[in-house]
């Protein structure tokens, strides 16, 4: 709906599933990116482009689409953590990993969008960080950190953000404990229950 | 597209002529690391102060850590988190029905906003489309909103910078709009109303004459706060040339909305990617030049007038018709059937215990709330709930302006800051 | 001197009920706005539903001026121990207005960020149901406390718990043991 580029021509979007040979990009940043970055793979989502780059590129893409094609605001940097997915959504190409760092940029000069999608692994979550680029992207970057604990390599102060300092664990992981924890006070001699009337 | 996207394209070309260099200062930086502690004492020594967590000229509980120079702020820095409602994870336990009931306690003051593009981004993973008279309600509705939201800004921006009677003024009226929003959605307040496939009912009987009302009354408020602030030389002292940034700054740091066309960058995404019905009215957008905190402050007072202009095209053109999708999939069966039919009543049921299956995708919507670009980001995996539902709040990122509006600032001017930045704490801690 | 020789009128009572008078009538909230709740507490205290009929219209920034908090809205677990040491801070006699389900009961964010009851941190007074509870509900729970102070022991809170709250003692930054507030009351 908020999309500017014109939707596909309907083969694009039927052969979303279709294992094989990825669909040429219809969008000409994406094919300006998977012409420009080895490795990297088109995907037409509901008549949104994405392209799908390795997790180490992801600084060097933002760079390219800030220098090169006019985006002048990194929307967005958040993460997907895909671990107990009941079906997943399959990109001929890409090989799926647990996370799933995803940044959406905006041009706008040239009126369009176009989003970056890095699959990490869960064994080594480390991507580039885009601060140096846009430093708009900091609050966000040490949000996924915080919630997902992804590591931006190169973020000036990749510290918590929204939890307390000294919460352990991510807490949007899909593993971690997502419900009923107990207050943590520094020094709480525990629940108040039963010690009012003593 | 009128003038306003000739103005962008402007600026852009000046970008290729190299007069104007639009590009993000990537040397830019809003996180220092982390302050060093017992430094500089004695002469010219600084000293750090907190505002907040718990503050009145702060909105919500925002903190903010400010060295200052004796009067003067050397650095800030926004902490936040203590409204952290873990509401991404909250949605992750939700189905798609119940999902926009969550959403729509992030941006408060303008709730209307989150519902609609959670239930865009839900209604382009379905590929539903919606009726045009929900379309049209939802723009009304938007609308309303940003009203309710804009003056809310007006009274809190005003009792912080010293026109007390401005919260007076600016709650009477909105005040009025929350009533008209109660007789449409039921609530004052997080209604819950905007739902995936449509609206949750119809129109309520009268409504087009309580809304016209309603612009009459709002109307005849904001002449008022013009004509107590615009001119007032006391606003204008504590106003003008205050919290100043450029258009390179707010585009580096991921600012939209009002911040971001203060600067005297048109970019609204009503007019340059429409959505709902937004390319059927007839409204301006509203930009200045400065940057300051005058400037947005005017900008939200046109804005409202602007609102207003759409708000009564959409009482002239609301169409007739279905108010949510005739989908089976994501629509409840009528009142009436289910007293009649035992399938209807279990397809009720089901719908709204288990709710409906969203096939694999993942999808980034976005639209333009009272504050900026507000996106949601929705992962599902065909179940159904959702995997991963992530909103790109407006006033996460314009917080970030913060810091290079301050410093160099006397302390009374960042509490002009703060305000006329207008950061939703629940839509920044989510 | 007999009583008709007084040349003026007056009545006759006991000083507990005009303390309690006094404390009813002039009860001063401290803002503690967190959430959604917060707006609706504004609400309450602007033009149109004056909270000044009662006495309390104008909200106190420092706690230490105040004698009531409204909790209004939800407590991150990072936002408890601020809102402890504000409850800390403010003078006896004090009393928590706990507004919406959220600062009640954690309300439909029963998940890690969330403290489950602002109860478990504060004592509270009120419980105002709602999400939001609208202003006329809020300006019923405080009438409901205002009940409650006029009906109410003076002194009850103290003798309830040694430390003049819920019973719970944070430690202080540098160590040292909480103020006490017990060694004056228990004596
Ligand atoms: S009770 Fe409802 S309105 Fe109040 S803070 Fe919680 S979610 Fe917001």
């Amino acid at each position: 709906m908020s999309d500017p580029t014109p939707a596909p021509a309907d083969d694009a979007r039927e052969d979303v599933h279709e294992p094989g040979a990825a669909p040429a990009p219809w969008d000409e940043v994406a094919a300006a990116l998977v012409a420009a970055f080895e490795g990297a793979v088109f995907h037409d989502s509901h008549g949104q482009p994405v392209v799908y780059v390795a997790p180490a590129r992801l600084a060097h893409v933002a760079t390219f689409l800030r220098d090169e094609q006019q985006f002048t605001t990194c929307l967005d940097v958040t993460a997907v953590d895909h671990l107990l997915d009941g079906e997943r959504l399959v990109v001929a190409g890409v090989e799926p990993e647990r996370f799933e760092v995803v940044a959406n940029f905006l041009s706008h000069l040239r009126n369009r969008r176009i989003r970056v999608i890095a699959e990490v692994p869960a064994a080594d979550p480390t991507v580039p960080s885009l601060t140096p680029i846009y430093p708009g992207v900091s609050y966000a970057e040490r949000e996924v950190y915080d919630l997902l604990g992804i590591v931006f390599e190169g973020h000036p102060d990749l510290t918590r953000i929204l939890m307390p300092d000294d919460w352990s664990g991510h807490p949007l992981r899909k593993d971690d404990a997502p419900a009923r924890v107990p207050v943590t006070f520094k020094g709480d001699p525990g629940p108040r229950v039963g010690r009012v009337a003593e | 597209m009128s003038d306003v996207w000739e103005e962008v394209e402007r600026l852009g070309r000046q970008t290729d002529e190299g007069a104007q260099e639009l590009r993000p200062r990537s040397e830019l930086v809003v996180t220092g690391g982390p302050w060093p502690e017992g430094e500089g004492e004695g002469e010219g020594e600084t000293m750090i102060i907190n505002m907040g967590p718990q503050h009145p000229s702060t909105h919500g509980v925002l903190r903010v850590m400010m060295e200052l120079d004796g009067e003067t702020v050397v650095r800030a820095k926004p902490v936040i988190g203590y409204l952290h409602t873990g509401m991404e994870k909250t949605a992750e336990q939700l189905t798609y029905v119940q999902g926009s009931t969550n959403v729509t306690r992030m941006d408060y003051a303008s709730p209307i906003a989150n519902e609609l593009v959670f239930s865009t981004a839900v209604e382009r993973l379905l590929d539903v489309e919606v009726p045009p008279r929900a379309v049209w309600a939802r723009m009304l509705l938007a609308e309303l909103s940003r009203m309710a939201s804009h003056l809310l800004f007006q009274a809190s921006n005003g009792m912080d910078i010293g026109a007390v009677s401005m919260m007076l003024y600016g709650w009477r009226e909105r005040e009025e709009t929350l009533r008209v929003l109660e007789m449409i959605t039921g609530l004052r307040m997080n209604h819950n109303f905007v739902r995936p496939g449509g609206i949750a009912a119809d129109l309520p009987d009268g409504w087009q004459r309580a809304v016209l009302e309603l612009c009459e009354i709002v109307e005849r408020g904001i002449d008022d706060y013009d004509t107590l602030l615009t001119s007032n030389p006391i606003w204008v002292e504590r106003t003008v040339g205050v919290g100043v940034i450029t258009t390179e700054q707010a585009l580096a740091l991921g600012i939209s909305g009002p911040i971001l066309r203060s600067t005297g960058f048109p970019w609204d995404l009503r007019k340059a990617q429409p959505y709902l019905a937004y390319d059927q009215v007839d409204f301006d957008v509203i930009y200045t030049e400065n940057g300051d905190c005058f400037d947005r402050y005017r900008i939200r007072l046109g804005e409202i007038a602007e609102s207003i202009k759409i708000v009564r095209q959409c009482v002239d053109m609301m169409p007739a018709g279905d108010y949510r999708t005739q989908d089976k999939k994501v629509t409840p069966p009528p009142r009436a059937r289910i007293n009649e039919s035992m399938e209807a009543l279990i397809h009720h049921f089901k719908l709204f215990t288990e709710g409906f299956r969203v096939p694999a995708g993942e999808t980034y919507v976005s639209v333009e709330s009272p504050r900026g670009e507000i996106g949601c980001y929705l992962v599902s995996d065909g179940t159904g709930k959702p995997v991963r539902m992530h909103i790109r709040g407006p006033s996460f990122y314009n917080l970030q302006s913060m810091e290079p509006m301050m410093e160099g600032r006397l302390v009374a001017d960042a509490v002009a800051v703060i305000s006329s930045v207008d950061p939703i704490l629940g839509e920044v801690d989510r | 001197m007999p009583l008709d020789a007084i040349p003026y009128n007056f009545l006759t009572g006991r000083l507990e009920d005009v303390v309690r008078w006094a404390r009813r009538n002039s009860v001063f909230p401290a803002t503690f706005g967190l959430a959604c709740c917060a707006l609706e507490m504004m609400a309450t205290g602007a033009a149109h539903y004056d909270l000044a009929r009662y006495g309390m219209e104008i909200f106190r920034a420092s706690p230490r001026q105040a004698d009531l908090m409204f909790v209004a809205g939800r407590v991150s677990q990072k936002m408890a121990p601020v809102l402890r040491q504000v409850y800390d801070q403010m003078v006896e006699p004090k009393w928590v207005i706990s507004m919406g389900v959220c600062a009640s009961s954690g309300g439909m964010f029963n998940n890690y960020a969330i403290v489950q009851g602002v109860d478990q941190i504060v004592p509270v007074d009120v419980y105002v149901p709602g999400c939001p509870p609208g202003p006329e509900t809020l300006m019923h729970g405080i009438l409901a406390l205002h009940e409650q102070i006029r009906t109410g022991e003076l002194l009850k809170r103290r003798q309830a718990s040694p430390t003049g709250g819920a019973g719970i003692e944070i430690a202080q930054r540098d160590g040292a043991p909480a103020p006490s507030l017990t060694a004056s009351t228990r004596a």
